[in-house]
């Protein structure tokens, strides 16, 4: 069947029916492997809201291609299948990838391998990964100023450094603006549960605390802080459809301008292997509209974003003091890019301990 | 005028053969009208689905690869379900499979040698074989009901896998992430060919030896008395008790086999999540395989290739990659309307008396 078409196309362009169908043959191929589903909301659904972004943005020379809830054991054999389908461009978007990305590039040097949030790269593999911390400072701001109670819920998966990193930049935030501040953590050790992510939310809610951070990716968190009249925040992607009362403002990956200039760049020939870390200043991550907050906390979070944004401001500006009382960090400069990759240990104030 | 199923005085040998093939018919079909439905044309998707995966040498190693644990633990159950013993958490067993096995080169990453690996399967058997003995001791000590005391386990083992590589068998080097070191040389399963490693090989074996055993041994007359008709079997001197623990060791110690398998050669590492649900797939690998070892392999072969279609389904068609599990549902579905109906029949009750009326036994 697959010969027939590709003759009966062959056919089409050697008889010069259709110059269009000529260059569909032509078109490039850029594939995504999700690690979730698109409809979840959150971290999947932005990665799609990309590769949207590179259709809209690049859909007469670039044909895109992805496979959804990719299991981590499945994976490798999913990448092989991308890159033997023709792929030239592929991006695994979730940690567990990391491995299998890179047997699978050894074995296709020729085919771009991108793999979101890891650290190992390769002559055809680059990683790229965003400053989330960056938005989780401006968030501390917001939670200090707007709690009642003085008292955050947290609810996060794995402590890794991302989230270690995203928890201490809220911590350094909140403590900011009130330096008694106080999280509770819940973890879940899972990325996307609903209803192990809505438990949590209500056990905190309970607990005392009036506003929920969640470093998860479902919406179930904010429609409990919803249905019971508290706030919290967006995470990945803007949520405000499923809490147009309880969303103060979320967290946005937004990776389309990366996507489109790597398929570019591959379109152009100038693709290299790297290893990426936007921010803010670079519109990877920006916060959503601010909403159900008076105009002065809009205007503190606004100017804590444009700071951040022009450099002004760096969420870890030395001397930042540990949970065990240690100081990290020259005074007035910013951590280390190392320091931060790495983070595995909390700031003074959190009231909770890492796996060791 | 109620409906009703009614037992079937004779029972269709012929029939119960050409079960599973009809219901794989009844799936495609019901598989053209899907992709008809979704716009695609129903030749086309059933080809992609389940021919294409079978033109390359790539993807039908890939095939033998995905089909090796689900033949290991398929034909452990066929042989289980046989004697009426009803283990349903190989899940949990291959699991523990996996952390027994991972535990040599998680607690001794230096040591290499085909010791190692030997080392590493007999500990993989061992972790299996025990789990699985704890719902065969509840079931012939308290008759505690087997179904669920080994299902629960299932969770059980999994919530033991995600403690040990979140906290103490954590990779050092891992910057957190609840993943072990990953295996190497004599800590992995040499290749046959190309993709396929040892594990293929197993199961193979396993399969060829328990049809022999329960074709041509006493031990294979024993357990299938001992499901059809256990009162004879009592007769016999064959002891219950006995059959369940067997039972249980066996598909135990083979869903285990796969678990360290399957770690040692495709994942490479103990990770949280180390199978897609192969213990629960093989629960239809050894029905679709008539509960016989033989037929397991090839009903292995044919929920891998719901698998890999499912995947060839999303990258060539653009379906949701939930169209896997739906074949998958729809096949079982349609196997036991099969076997239901070789052994009843429908009928209506024209009359009004109901109590006659007999349940399924």
């Amino acid at each position: 069947m697959k010969k027939l078409m590709m003759s009966a196309a062959v056919l089409a362009v050697a008889l010069g029916m259709s110059a269009a169908s000529a260059s569909a043959q032509e078109k490039l191929k850029a594939c995504w492997l999700y690690v979730g589903a698109i409809g979840d909301f959150g971290w999947t659904y932005q990665h799609n809201q990309g590769r949207l972004a590179v259709e809209k943005e690049l859909g007469d020379k670039v044909q895109t291609v992805f496979v959804e809830n990719v299991p981590e054991a499945d994976s490798e054999r999913a990448i092989e299948r991308l890159a033997r389908d023709g792929c030239a461009i592929i991006f695994t978007t979730s940690f567990g990838f990391m491995e299998p990305t890179l047997k699978v590039a050894k074995k296709f040097p020729d085919v771009k391998f991108e793999h979101a949030t890891g650290f190992k790269t390769a002559p055809n593999v680059t990683t790229y990964n965003a400053k989330f911390h960056e938005g989780r400072y401006v968030i501390g701001q917001i939670a200090a100023k707007m709690s009642k109670s003085g008292v955050a819920g947290y609810i996060v998966s794995v402590p890794i450094p991302e989230v270690v990193a995203g928890i201490n930049a809220f911590m350094l935030g909140a403590q900011s603006v009130n330096p008694d501040f106080k999280v509770k953590i819940v973890w879940i050790n899972s990325w996307y549960d609903p209803g192990k992510e809505a438990d949590a939310a209500k056990v905190l809610f309970s607990q005392g605390a009036d506003i929920m951070v969640q470093h998860t990716d479902s919406t179930a968190p904010l429609q409990v802080a919803e249905e019971q009249g508290k706030h919290g925040f967006g995470q990945a992607s803007d949520m405000i459809k499923f809490a147009p009362k309880a969303q103060y403002t979320a967290i946005v990956d937004n990776w389309a301008p990366y996507y489109v200039r790597r398929v570019k760049d591959v379109l152009d020939g100038t693709w290299k292997s790297q290893s990426s870390w936007d921010g803010m200043a670079e519109g990877t991550v920006h916060m959503s509209p601010l909403t159900n907050l008076p105009d002065d906390v809009v205007k503190m979070a606004t100017e804590t974003e444009d700071a951040i944004k022009s450099g002004k401001l760096h969420p870890f500006t030395g001397p930042i003091t540990k949970q065990d009382g240690s100081t990290i960090g020259e005074a007035g400069k910013p951590l280390g890019d190392g320091d931060i990759l790495g983070m595995n240990w909390f700031v003074k104030g959190v009231d909770d301990k890492l796996p060791q | 005028m109620p409906l009703v199923l009614e037992k079937r005085a004779e029972r269709s040998t012929r029939m119960a053969l050409l079960s599973p093939v009809i219901a794989i018919a009844l799936t495609l079909i019901t598989g053209a009208v899907l992709f008809a439905i979704r716009g695609i044309d129903p030749l086309h998707g059933l080809y992609v689905y389940f021919v294409e995966p079978l033109t390359l040498m790539w993807s039908v190693e890939q095939l033998i690869v995905k089909a090796t644990p689900l033949v290991l633990i398929g034909v452990g159950l066929a042989v289980c379900y046989t004697a009426n013993v009803w283990n349903i958490g190989a899940e949990g067993q291959f699991t523990m499979g996996a952390i027994f096995g991972g535990m040599i080169p998680v607690l001794f990453p230096a040591w290499q040698s085909p010791l190692t690996l030997i080392t590493m399967l007999l500990f993989g058997i061992a972790g299996g074989m025990g789990w699985a003995a704890i719902p065969a001791w509840l079931k012939t000590r308290f008759n505690a009901n087997e179904i669920l005391t080994s299902l629960m386990l299932v969770y059980v083992a999994q919530l033991l896998l995600d403690w040990l590589v979140r906290g103490p068998w954590r990779d050092p080097q891992g910057f957190n992430f609840p993943k072990t070191i990953t295996f190497d040389g004599w800590q992995l399963l040499p290749m046959l060919s190309g993709s396929i490693h040892l594990g293929a090989l197993f199961a193979l074996v396993a399969a060829l030896i328990l049809a022999f055993v329960m074709a041509r041994m006493l031990k294979g007359f024993e357990i299938r008395v001992s499901g059809n008709a256990p009162r004879a079997g009592r007769f016999a001197g064959f002891s219950r008790p006995r059959t369940i623990m067997f039972c249980f060791l066996l598909s135990g110690g083979l869903a285990g086999l796969a678990g360290i398998t399957e770690v040692a050669s495709v994942v490479a590492q103990l990770q949280p999540q180390i199978s897609p649900g192969y213990g629960f797939t093989a629960i239809i690998v050894a029905f679709l395989g008539r509960l016989n070892p033989i037929g397991a392999i090839f009903a292995g072969l044919m929920l891998a290739l719901s698998y890999l279609g499912g995947e060839a389904a999303q990258v060539s068609l653009g379906l949701s990659d939930r169209i896997a599990k739906v074949f998958q549902g729809i096949l079982l579905f349609y196997i036991l309307a099969c076997d239901t109906l070789i052994l009843y029949r429908f009928r209506w009750l024209k009359t009004q008396v109901s109590a006659t009326v007999q349940p399924a036994e």
